[in-house]
């Protein structure tokens, strides 16, 4: 499971956020076709971005999310060559990081 | 006998002052954050007053023509429906997207900080045609903002 970003600044002078993470985020409602098994709920819970050791930004996410989420938003103060961190973990307690270069 | 249960209280007190101070520094810890935790409860409700309530306990909710919800008029495929939330307000602190006729209706809840346009865009699973609701708190009020997304086939079951 990765993080794909692209952090760039934007003519309104903000900078855009772009991120996808490769997950399969599954609902728990679903069943296994073959045995016919529930398959367990596996879902990003939270997602963060983080600009000089302050969180800008905090998303709660449930199982409604889609698989592989996309996720963008925009935020104000950083400037080009400023470094992002952005972060997930899920309800199984797995997690990505990952540093974006504002471009 | 009477200056054993007199150091038994000092022992007690001091029990009880030391778990006092760990209390007081986990929670000046949690205060450093700047953010609510998990709404667990809003995402476990199942019904849209469920979600309203434990995101915003008793709260008016006031429609506001400063949010837009885009997406698209059909969905075809309700596993994948493109949202974008923009609230035209200042000073959000959070916002928060909610699609009624799912199972549980919460989807996702976006805290930000001042500096922080108030702009998200997710890709969001519909199980049928729904309004999706935009939630957005600012100076303390809650605003919202809909749209509704006709779904063919929905995107929750296997």
């Amino acid at each position: 499971m990765t993080i794909k970003s692209k952090t760039k600044m934007t003519s309104d002078g903000n900078v855009q956020v772009k991120m996808l993470i490769k997950h399969p985020m599954e609902t728990g409602q679903r069943k296994d076709r073959k045995t016919g098994k529930p398959i367990p709920a596996h879902y990003v819970e939270v997602v963060t971005c983080e600009w000089q050791g302050k969180e800008m930004i905090r998303a709660h996410w449930g199982p409604a999310i889609s698989k592989n989420p996309y996720l963008s938003f925009k935020i104000s103060g950083p400037q080009a060559g400023d470094t992002l961190t952005l972060r997930w973990s899920d309800n199984k307690g797995e997690s990505g990081e990952q540093q974006s270069q504002v471009s | 006998m009477k200056t054993l249960e007199i150091q038994r209280r000092k022992v007690l007190k001091g029990a009880l002052a030391t778990s006092l101070v760990a209390l007081a520094a986990s929670w000046g810890m949690l205060g450093n954050r700047a953010y609510a935790s998990r709404p667990q409860m809003a995402f476990d409700a199942e019904d849209v007053d469920g979600t309203l309530k434990a995101l915003f306990g008793d709260d008016a909710v006031q429609d506001s023509g400063e949010i837009t919800v885009k997406g698209p008029e059909i969905a075809e495929n309700g596993a994948v429906v493109p949202i974008k939330v923009t609230a035209k307000m200042n000073d959000v602190q959070s916002i928060a997207i909610i699609v009624p006729e799912n199972p549980a209706p919460m989807v996702a809840s976006f805290d930000m900080e001042s500096g922080i346009v108030p702009e998200v865009s997710v890709r969001i699973k519909m199980g049928k045609t729904s309004d999706v609701i935009a939630l957005v708190k600012s100076n303390g009020q809650v605003y919202r903002g809909a749209k509704e997304v006709k779904v063919t086939i929905g995107g929750c079951g296997g």
